[in-house]
């Protein structure tokens, strides 16, 4: 079947992919730069056509909280907020991860801390992959650098979301959000008829109740938990990591950065390989898991390593472990809400790497 | 071991007039002795079974004394976040329409933090129950001031007593409910003695019965007490409740569907 092409936000393209994708729910609450998902959402009606439920929440605590509600019963449901409302959502997150509750959120990043700024930035890196709410937990998140890749994690992330019942977060920024692009939809999927045999439906005369919670008073049990929970994240970093290469072949410098960042970095390369230097970009795709073992093997072939983010200096710190101390590693970065430009990136690499 | 004559003559099942409802499960409750929280539980698995609903019920239990709530009742139960219950149950409710879905709440999680969640659901008329427990003070946690607990009255964190100019005042939130529009029927009720134990049950039933309608969410409160909290045996706890709690939290239908 030939795809369907259109020219959309990030945001637009977040919407219709979830319709596309079956989803049975989305629960949102109005924040820039990401309100034109609920918007559009609201506009396409899906209601009328696949059933989806789509509602506007009093809250993105609300929001988050529907989402555990819809996922317990073994629904695809999704949010989206940008940076604030993320922090408000953090509690619901970790009592879905703690309830192994499978669900897809958007946060498309804007500059902080507190009210911050609505353009875009990457300093939400932390929380989104270190845990962000109370308990040891992950998510598994997913950073789009495209359009194209706006629509297609939502898909991808309801199928990682699924397979090992647990959140899946898309870590966007307000640029990709906003930017329009052209992005290949994928067919309608239909919603799915099945729930899954843990899911709480009304519990039939066949088979036991189903009970969703985090809750275990008992600390022996509450232990076992979590090495369950450890043991699937062992499990998502050993299958699951998915990153990018441009240009690494025979890199003797290295890019690291995700998102709007690599999209940067990628025009970098171009510019220094034009100066001479060879130099190549990795691009997780994953930031948890994070491609650890990867840049851990690069960092064998390369002389030194510029991790570029738009923060203070996040993910930097996941670049300084995986390699070790084998090479020198820097970061670059600008904040609250600055993209930084290529020839930031060269001038960068250059001296506080190449020339250092 | 004591030979009672004659029990065996006497135990057949034509002489059974009380047993234990099918949906309540046989774990032992976790509530102090004297505590609403069983009947009211019990109340509540009694008409689930009757009206034949257990493979159509989905429940969502609170933060606060009754978060095991899934321990006794044999229905599929959710836990919700503190206060967060009605946002959980409007998401069941919309993703699975056919079903009966509640929530049983306490003061602290319906009243105070989970005000907002609460009043936008009933706002909205979310096809659901609300029960919410008000025995104005935090079990659980050992004692707290409530947002529901009454002027003067002593708590671990009120050791004075509730001095409303500094801690405000008790939030009578089934009166709040009742004005909006999205809630069908909104009701108080006790279970402190047989005949109120009777009248919250035909509530509940009642309430179950509007649920299929599809009009809006039905609330019921029920004034219940905290013998442990309130430091009173459950015999002067039940005497305190009618003296103290049912000036302020009057019993009785605060809104009625039209007939």
């Amino acid at each position: 079947m030939k795809k369907e092409l259109r020219l959309m936000k990030g945001n637009e393209a977040v919407a219709e992919a979830a319709i596309r994708a079956g989803a049975d729910g989305y629960f949102g609450y109005p924040i820039t730069p990401q309100s034109e998902i609920l918007e559009y959402l609201m506009e396409a009606n899906p209601a009328e056509t696949t059933g989806m439920v789509v509602l506007q929440a009093e809250s993105e605590v609300a929001a988050i909280n529907m989402v555990y509600g819809g996922a317990a019963c073994g629904k695809k449901v999704m949010t989206s907020s940008s940076s604030p409302g993320i922090s408000l959502k953090q509690e619901g997150i970790s009592y879905i991860a703690g309830a192994e509750l499978p669900c897809l959120i958007v946060n498309v990043v804007r500059g902080g801390p507190g009210l911050g700024t609505i353009q875009p930035a990457q300093s939400d890196y932390f929380q989104s992959v270190k845990g962000g709410g109370h308990g040891d937990y992950h998510l598994i998140v997913l950073a789009p650098a495209s359009v194209q890749e706006m629509a297609d994690f939502v898909d991808l992330g309801f199928d990682l979301a699924f397979k090992y019942r647990n959140p899946v977060l898309i870590l966007s920024d307000g640029a990709i959000g906003q930017m329009m692009e052209k992005v290949y939809l994928s067919q309608q999927k239909e919603r799915s008829k099945v729930f899954p045999d843990w899911a709480t439906t009304g519990k039939p005369a066949t088979r036991e109740r189903n009970i969703i919670t985090s809750l275990d008073l008992d600390p022996n049990g509450m232990e076992m938990h979590n090495h369950k929970l450890q043991a699937k994240y062992n499990e998502i970093r050993e299958k699951e990591v998915r990153y990018e290469e441009f240009q690494c072949e025979d890199a003797e410098y290295l890019l690291v950065a995700y998102g709007t960042s690599a999209r940067v970095c990628q025009k970098a390369v171009q510019l220094l390989r034009e100066k001479g230097l060879k130099v190549g970009l990795l691009r997780p795709v994953t930031l948890f898991p994070f491609p650890t073992k990867r840049i851990n093997d690069l960092s064998g072939q390369v002389k030194g390593i510029l991790s570029v983010e738009m923060s203070a200096g996040q993910m930097v710190e996941d670049v300084l472990l995986a390699v070790n101390g084998k090479v020198p590693v820097k970061h670059f970065g600008r904040m609250g809400g600055i993209v930084p430009t290529p020839e930031e990136v060269v001038e960068n690499l250059k001296s506080k790497i190449i020339g250092g | 071991m004591i030979e009672v004559t004659g029990i065996k003559e006497i135990i057949k099942p034509e002489n059974l007039v009380y047993k234990k409802t099918k949906i309540m499960t046989d774990n032992t409750l976790s509530y102090c002795p004297g505590c609403g929280h069983g009947t009211a539980h019990r109340i509540l698995a009694e008409v689930i079974d009757e009206e034949g609903l257990q493979s159509q019920t989905i429940g969502v239990s609170p933060v606060g004394c009754s978060v095991l709530l899934y321990n006794y009742l044999d229905v599929d139960i959710q836990q919700a976040a503190h206060g967060r219950a009605p946002a959980v149950a409007t998401a069941i409710k919309r993703l699975l329409p056919d079903k009966f879905v509640f929530t049983y709440q306490g003061d602290g999680d319906l009243a105070a933090i989970g005000t907002a969640e609460t009043i936008h659901a009933c706002n909205r008329g979310e096809n659901i129950l609300i029960i919410f427990i008000n025995n104005g003070i935090y079990g659980m946690t050992g004692g707290q001031m409530a947002p529901t607990t009454l002027p003067g009255m002593k708590s671990s964190t009120s050791p004075y007593g509730r001095d409303v100019k500094t801690m405000g005042n008790p939030l009578k939130m089934t009166d709040i409910v009742a004005t909006l529009p999205g809630t069908y029927y909104v009701t108080r009720q006790s279970v402190h003695t047989p005949a109120n134990v009777r009248k919250t049950k035909k509530a509940i039933r009642k309430a179950v019965q509007y649920q299929k309608l599809d009009k809006g969410a039905c609330f019921i409160e029920i004034v219940s007490n905290c013998p442990s909290g309130w430091k009173m045996t459950p015999v002067q706890s039940n005497k305190w409740m009618e003296e103290t709690m049912f000036p302020y939290y009057p019993l009785g239908d605060l809104k009625t569907p039209e007939e």
